[in-house]
C-alpha cells in the first residue's frame, strides 16, 4: 500500500434535480485501486454503484452534479479538471465498458472504424495505419476471422462479439484503469466467463486495474482482489475478498452474502434481505442509510457515521459491526 | 444494393397504377360540368350534348377509362379546355419553374434548420434552443403569402435590394436555352453568369418564404432526434472514449438523428411542391400550382387530372429516393428488402 494507487476516490457526493426534488445519489463515496488489481463495486439496483463510475468518468446524465469529492488518476483530478484535459484521458488513460454491448455500439458504424475513432484519437495512429491496427486489436480480443469483422456491423454480431469489441474499444489506447459496468448482463453463462477471462487476461498483459462493476456477489468473489460494498449511495463496507466473505462485519454485507443463491440451497431456503432502498428524496434520512433495514439497529445509529479512512485493509462503516 | 434498388423500383409499379385509376376517377367525380362549361352560358341543351359528345364525355365510364390509359400510354394527357394547349407540354414548362423554387426553398429551410435543431439539442434550456422554438413558431404560425408580402414589401419596396417579384426572370432578361428545365442549372451550364444572377435574384424571396415555412417541422425533427440519440448508450460510449465533441456530435449522434429528418424532408417537399401556390401568386411564379388551380376553378378536368398525376409520380419517385438515401445511411434497412 506504499504505491499511489490507479485510481483514488475520497470523499464523492452526487446529486439529482428532479422534479420531485434532489436525490442524494453518492454521498462521501471513498475507495481505491491500485495497479494491477481488480476492486469488484457491489451493491443492489441502485445503490449508485454505475453513478460512482460516470461520475468518475465524467459521463454523467446533465441533471446529475459533482457536489464534493475528488477523483485523482495519476496526478489528475478528473473532478476538477477541465472539460477537455478529462475528454483527453478518457479512452486514454481510464476507459469503460458497458453493460448491454448491443446498444453500447454506434449501430450505423462498422465495428472495425468505431475501433479506429479510438486509435486516431488517442493512440498516435497515423490515419493509414488505423484500420490495420483495428484489426490487430479485433485479433487480440479474440475474434476469429478479424479483418473480415472489422467491416461488420454491430447488429451483424452477437452479444458476446459485441461485448469483445467494446473491449477493444476500451483498450485500444492501452489505459491504466478500465471501469467496466456489468459487462456480463446479457451475455449467457458461458460467454460471460469467457468476457470475464479475457478482460482479466488483458489487464494482467498491461497492468492494468480493473473496476468491476456488479451485483452478481458470486462473480465479484471470483474474479476480484478486493470488494467494495454499496448501499443507497454509500460504501458501508471495503475489505480483501476472502475476508469479506469470511468475516463480513457490515449486517447489509452479511444479508447479501446470505441472499447469495447457490447451486445446493433450494428456493424456500433463499434469503432476501428485507425492507427496500430508502427513497434518497428525503430529506429525514438517518446518518446510515441502512439503519431502517437493519435487525442490529441501537441508539447510535443515529449519530453521523463512523468517518472511514480512505483505504486501510477493511472499513466498515457502522456503529454495530458484526464481529 | 443494386438488386434492392430494383426490387424498391418493382414495387412502385402497384402504386403508379393505382394513382392512375384514382386521379381518373376523382376528376369525373369533380363538380361542375366541363360541357356546359366549355360551350359558355349562352349555349342550347344541343349544342352541350354536342360538345359532351366531342369529348367523349358521353361514353360509359370504362370506355373513358380506355381511352385516357391509352392517350396517357403515348404521353398524351389532353388538352386543356380553356385554353385548347396540351396539357402535357404546359406541365412540363411550368414543373421546373416550381421544382427549383421549392427545392431552393428547401435548401434554405434546411441550411437554417438543421444546425439550429442541433445546437439546440446540445444546449437544451440555453438561448439558442429558445431561439430555435420561437423561430420554428413563428415560422409554421405565419401564412406563407403574409410571409411573402412582407418580404416583397421590405426588401422590394422599401428598401429596393429585390427585383420586382414578376416570376422567374425580369423583363429585360431572357431564359436561358431549355436543358433541364432550372434556370440556374441551365444558366450555368450554358456559362451565362448574368441570367444566372438575374434568376437567382427573382428566386430569393420566393425561395425564403417557402424556407421560413418549411423550417419549423425541419428544425423540430432535428432537434427531437438528436437529443433522442444523444441520450443513447453509443453516445455515451463515444464520449466515455473520449472522442472529440465534433465526432460524438456529429459522425455519431447527428448521423444517426438523420433517419428521421429525411423522412420529414420528403413529406415537406412534396408538400410545399403542392401547396406552394399562394407563394406563385405573391410572386407571379410561372409554376404548376397556380396552373392546376385556374384549371380546378374551370372544371378543366384534363390540367387537373394531369397535375395530381403529376403530383402523385413525383411523391412516389420521392418516397424512392428517400429509401435509397435510408439505405445508405443505415446498414440495417439493406437487409430487409
Amino acid at each position: 500500500m506504499t504505491a499511489a494507487p490507479a485510481l483514488l476516490v475520497e470523499d464523492l457526493s452526487v446529486a439529482f434535480r428532479t422534479r420531485g426534488g434532489v436525490v442524494q445519489a453518492l454521498e462521501h463515496v471513498s475507495f481505491a485501486v491500485q495497479k494491477g488489481e481488480t476492486l469488484a463495486i457491489v451493491g443492489e439496483s441502485g445503490s449508485g454503484k454505475s453513478v460512482t463510475a460516470y461520475a468518475v468518468m465524467g459521463i454523467l446524465d446533465p441533471a446529475g452534479r459533482v457536489t464534493a469529492g475528488r477523483a485523482m488518476l495519476g496526478g489528475l483530478d478528473l473532478l476538477a479538471a477541465s472539460a477537455d484535459q478529462v475528454a483527453a484521458v478518457r479512452g486514454r488513460e481510464i476507459a469503460m465498458i458497458f453493460q448491454n454491448p448491443r446498444t453500447a455500439l454506434n449501430p450505423i458504424r462498422t465495428v472495425g472504424k468505431q475501433i479506429a475513432d479510438v486509435l486516431l484519437r488517442h493512440a498516435n495512429v497515423p490515419r493509414r495505419e488505423a484500420p490495420g491496427r483495428a484489426v490487430d486489436l479485433l485479433r487480440a480480443v479474440g475474434i476469429t476471422d478479424p479483418a473480415r469483422r472489422a467491416d461488420a456491423y454491430p447488429f451483424e454480431m452477437s452479444g458476446g462479439m459485441c461485448q469483445r469489441v467494446m473491449i477493444a474499444i476500451a483498450l485500444a489506447a492501452r489505459p491504466s484503469v478500465l471501469i467496466a459496468d456489468e459487462p456480463t448482463t446479457g451475455l449467457d453463462v458461458t460467454t460471460q466467463a469467457v468476457i470475464m477471462d479475457l478482460i482479466g487476461d488483458l489487464a494482467r498483459d498491461i497492468g492494468m486495474a480493473t473496476i468491476f462493476i456488479t451485483h452478481d456477489l458470486a462473480l465479484a468473489a471470483q474474479r476480484a482482489d478486493r470488494i467494495v460494498v454499496m448501499h443507497a449511495g454509500h460504501v458501508v463496507e471495503t475489505a480483501p475478498t476472502a475476508e469479506l466473505f469470511a468475516r463480513p462485519r457490515h449486517p447489509y454485507t452479511a444479508e447479501l452474502i446470505a441472499a447469495t443463491p447457490d447451486a445446493a440451497a433450494n428456493l424456500s431456503e433463499l434469503a432476501s434481505i428485507p425492507g427496500a432502498l430508502p427513497d434518497l428524496r428525503r430529506s429525514d434520512l438517518p446518518p446510515c442509510r441502512y439503519a431502517e433495514r437493519c435487525p442490529r439497529r441501537q441508539t447510535d445509529c443515529d449519530v453521523a457515521l463512523p468517518a472511514a479512512p480512505a483505504i486501510p485493509e477493511h472499513v466498515v462503516a457502522c456503529w454495530n459491526p458484526l464481529s | 444494393m443494386l438488386t434492392l434498388m430494383l426490387k424498391r423500383l418493382a414495387m412502385t409499379i402497384p402504386s403508379l397504377i393505382g394513382v392512375v385509376i384514382v386521379t381518373f376517377l376523382l376528376t369525373r367525380a369533380l363538380p361542375g360540368d366541363p360541357a356546359a362549361y366549355f360551350a359558355g352560358p349562352a349555349a342550347s341543351p344541343e349544342a352541350i350534348e354536342q360538345i359532351r359528345a366531342s369529348l367523349g364525355l358521353d361514353q360509359p365510364l370504362p370506355v373513358q377509362f380506355v381511352h385516357y390509359v391509352i392517350d396517357l400510354a403515348h404521353g398524351d394527357l389532353g388538352s386543356s379546355l380553356t385554353t385548347g394547349q396540351p396539357v402535357a407540354a404546359e406541365i412540363a414548362a411550368r414543373l421546373p419553374a416550381s421544382a427549383e423554387l421549392t427545392l431552393l426553398g428547401l435548401i434554405v429551410s434546411m441550411a437554417i434548420a438543421v444546425p439550429l435543431g442541433i445546437l439546440a439539442a446540445t444546449r437544451p434550456g440555453s438561448a439558442i434552443d429558445h431561439a430555435c422554438r420561437i423561430v420554428t413558431t413563428a415560422g409554421v404560425s405565419l401564412p406563407v403569402f403574409f410571409t411573402g408580402l412582407i418580404l416583397v414589401y421590405v426588401f422590394y419596396y422599401l428598401l429596393g435590394w429585390a427585383p420586382a417579384p414578376l416570376g422567374r426572370l425580369g423583363i429585360f432578361d431572357s431564359p436561358p436555352p431549355t436543358i433541364t428545365g432550372f434556370y440556374l442549372i441551365d444558366s450555368l451550364l450554358t456559362g451565362d453568369g448574368t441570367t444566372f444572377m438575374a434568376s437567382l435574384k427573382q428566386l430569393a424571396l420566393p425561395a425564403i418564404t417557402l424556407g421560413l415555412f418549411a423550417l419549423a417541422p425541419i428544425a423540430r425533427m432535428t432537434r427531437a432526434s438528436m437529443l433522442a440519440v444523444l441520450s443513447s448508450d453509443f453516445v455515451r460510449t463515444a464520449r466515455a472514449c473520449g472522442l472529440a465533441s465534433y465526432t460524438v456530435v456529429v459522425t455519431y449522434a447527428f448521423r444517426n438523428a438523420m433517419l428521421p429528418v429525411i423522412t420529414t424532408l420528403g413529406m415537406v417537399f412534396s408538400f410545399l411542391l403542392g401547396a406552394n401556390v399562394l407563394v406563385e401568386k405573391v410572386f407571379a411564379w410561372p409554376g404548376i400550382g397556380s396552373f392546376a388551380v385556374e384549371a380546378l376553378i374551370a372544371s378543366d378536368f384534363a390540367p387537373v387530372q394531369g397535375f395530381v398525376l403529376t403530383m402523385a409520380v413525383l411523391y412516389v419517385a420521392l418516397n424512392l429516393a428517400i429509401d435509397m438515401l435510408y439505405g445508405l445511411i443505415d446498414p440495417r434497412t439493406r437487409m430487409d428488402a
